[in-house]
């Protein structure tokens, strides 16, 4: 069994709070992501469960034992560094048997070690290199070696993959997720990048100041953001965030918005019907996300949900798959997406459509989401 | 119009007076520089090395007369006493220059408090030259004057510490007081080579198990191997030409007990007259630095091209 559970860890350095109360429950087998902005604390929290920094209260348990007071060798885990950490005097073959040496496995075990892993990462080539022989996406393979080799309880990844180049990046992505579907093991793995993020967990906690704002699933944490904080930084695109009044129209609560002329009404999905005529009168913050106001071409037509409006286009830009097309929506830009055969140029009227089946709404004061 | 049309019909700016100024301008100035280093040291070996196979005394004199002088050197005593000092201070020197800096460099790193402070206490020796640390040592290993007579006063009447004018102790006085002078240093060149080590490395062999010693062992001090090796070549130049040293703390003396190659060279060349003597011992000194400094340098650049 290789749980991991953190129960209303805390952190202080001085006078400075870096985890406030962190609770995350991790199943045996599970892929759990740490995304959030830089300095939030998630190498802090990495380095706590790995018992390279004492935790100031709370507790750690993994596989269901509390490891508070193990140093990092008795906790069985497993860490793979952003910059590989990888001993620069040793060749690969060491690197990645030095662990197993420690730990006094016999010398023939860890021949047959090295070699198994080394063939399940395709590094058997350069098991007699120096680690400065190598190149970026090499040692980070050899991080991950000397990661699998010792078979520990739990594996703990920080930011593995943001040395690399894009190309890279998304191999190396696909390994991952394929070594975790393969052996099963329990990870913890903190990133930047939206899509490692979305791809490769099965839970992701969106952490902000030393909190989690948010534990859930990718698709949830993608449609149903908990607050403000989390629908403007999962995605990519952003979603967009408008400041609107919330007003009534046809039976249904809405918000206004307006491009500069006309005002257009958005209903609310049915089940915020409730919960946003409380603010009925006063400004909310409506989130929708960029591919959710798109064109006849890539949405197909008109439905009770989804309402047609021409804007003005302010800025253009093609991706490949997809176009963005910027445009103002209570003077606040607003990211569409749509298809890249609609051909629109900056200063174009275009016609788009709005989903409004997913839209969410915030308060605007405390950020929380309105339900 | 300064302008001419290539090959590809382009137009191409032809280049100005300034451009090739710009282009050789580190050449003009390094160039003064290099003549007089050329002049002033490979000049003066070859004039050395010719002086070498001449019989000359106290004037210079061209003819060559062979091998004599080399073989009147390895005839005298005085040549392999200070031979064999050479031996005894460079090996020692050295060693607890390495040992003793390396220590200090891995307990300053355990992030203390006084460590500024510690450091300038450490590297401060660095700042003097080895005429003051000389006379410094010789008053406090005089055995009338200094330690010695220090602790007898403090009661303990039989001790004895007066190696500075013993016949085969005074050379260890050399190492003392020249560790005591280049150990800062030494320490400062692995304290910067231990800060470079990259914390995660650190942390990696935590995770892989490993005890703070066997980190250290294992990992961080095989991976100083480039600052041995400087520390190294620094150190082992320092013993070979030691001379001031020497001069200052015991010159030489008890009488020829404590000399060194370079000591012997001055006393010969310009105090008994024997030029070609001292041109030839000279010699034999550039010989031993470039047999030591040559292949470890060769070596260490080839592991360079390896991409160490
Ligand atoms: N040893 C320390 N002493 C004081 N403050 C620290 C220490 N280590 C980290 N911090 C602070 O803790 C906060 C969280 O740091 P942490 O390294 O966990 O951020 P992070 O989320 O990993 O950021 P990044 O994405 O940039 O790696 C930062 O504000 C940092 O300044
Ligand atoms: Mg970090």
């Amino acid at each position: 069994m290789s749980t991991l559970s953190i129960i209303n860890v805390k952190k202080r350095y001085g006078p400075v709070e870096v985890l406030k109360g962190i609770d995350i429950d991790v199943k045996d087998g599970e892929f759990l992501i740490l995304v959030g902005p830089s300095g939030c604390g998630k190498s802090t929290l990495l380095n706590m469960i790995a018992g390279l920094d004492t935790i100031t209260s709370g507790e750690i348990a993994i596989g269901g034992r509390v490891v508070n007071d193990l140093s990092p060798k008795d906790r069985d885990i497993a860490m793979v560094f952003q910059s590989y950490a990888l001993y620069p005097n040793m060749t690969v073959r060491n690197n990645i048997s030095f662990g197993l040496k420690i730990r006094k496995i016999p010398k023939g075990k860890q021949e047959e070690t090295v070699n198994r892993v080394a063939k399940l990462l395709q590094i058997e080539a350069l098991l007699d290199r120096m680690p400065s022989q190598l190149s970026g996406g090499q040692r980070q393979r050899v991080a991950m070696g000397r990661a699998l080799a010792r078979d520990p309880a739990l594996f703990l990844f920080d930011e593995p993959l943001s040395n690399l180049d894009a190309k890279l990046r998304v191999e190396m992505r696909a390994e991952i997720k394929l070594l975790h579907d393969r052996l099963g093991a329990t990870i913890v793995y903190v990133t930047h990048d939206q899509i490692e993020a979305m791809t490769l967990g099965d839970r992701i906690a969106v952490m902000k100041g030393g909190e989690v704002h948010q534990l859930a699933t990718p698709q949830e944490v993608y449609d149903d953001p908990a607050d403000l904080f989390v629908a403007g930084f999962i995605g990519s695109p952003p979603m967009n965030l408008v400041r609107a009044p919330v007003a009534h129209k046809n039976g249904k609560v809405g918000v206004n918005l307006h491009d500069g002329g006309e005002t257009f009404f958005l209903a609310a999905p049915d089940a915020v019907q409730n919960g946003l005529s409380a603010w009925n009168g006063s400004e909310v913050v409506v989130g929708i996300r960029p591919e959710q106001i798109t064109d006849d071409l890539a949405r197909g037509h008109e439905r009770s949900d989804r309402i047609k409006r021409r804007a003005k286009v302010d800025v253009v830009h093609p991706t490949g798959p997809d176009t963005l097309v910027l445009i103002q929506l209570n003077d606040t830009p607003v990211t569409c997406r749509v298809h890249p055969e609609t051909r629109v140029q900056s200063g174009d009227n275009a016609d788009l459509m709005f989903d409004l089946s997913k839209l969410v709404f915030f308060d605007p004061d405390k950020e929380t989401r309105i339900r | 119009m300064t302008t001419a049309t290539s090959a590809s019909g382009l137009d191409r700016p032809r280049k100005r007076f300034a451009d090739y100024l710009e282009t050789a301008l580190p050449k003009i100035v390094l160039g003064p520089t290099l003549l007089i280093a050329l002049f002033f040291i490979y000049g003066f070996i070859i004039w050395t090395g010719w002086l070498s196979f001449t019989d000359s005394r106290l004037l210079p004199r061209y003819e060559l007369a062979g091998f004599v002088q080399y073989v009147t050197l390895f005839e005298n005593e005085r040549w392999w006493t200070a031979l064999r000092n050479l031996g005894i201070f460079g090996g020692l020197f050295i060693l607890v220059c390495l040992v003793v800096g390396l220590l200090l460099a891995i307990l300053l790193d355990q992030r203390i408090r006084a460590e500024g402070i510690l450091r300038a206490v450490y590297l401060y020796p660095m700042a003097l030259s080895f005429i003051v640390t000389g006379t410094a040592w010789r008053w406090i290993l005089n055995p009338g004057l200094g330690l010695q007579n220090l602790i007898r006063q403090m009661g303990f009447e039989s001790f004895t510490f007066d190696w500075i004018v013993t016949p085969g102790m005074s050379i260890y006085t050399v190492v003392i007081a020249g560790a005591w002078q280049s150990t800062g240093f030494v320490m400062a060149l692995f304290l910067a080579g231990l800060r470079g080590v990259d914390d995660a490395i650190i942390k990696a062999a935590q995770v892989d198990g490993a005890s703070p010693t066997r980190i250290y062992t294992s990992i961080i001090i095989p991976s100083l191997r480039p600052v041995f090796f400087s520390a190294l070549i620094i150190l082992s130049h320092i013993a070979i030409k030691s001379f001031d040293l020497v001069m200052a703390l015991t010159g030489g003396g008890p009488g020829f007990s404590s000399d060194l190659p370079a000591t012997f060279m001055y006393t010969f060349a310009f105090n008994r007259n024997q030029i070609g003597l001292g041109a030839a011992s000279a010699i034999i000194m550039l010989m031993t630095v470039v047999a030591i400094i040559v292949p470890l340098m060769y070596s260490e650049t080839r592991r360079g091209h390896l991409g160490r």
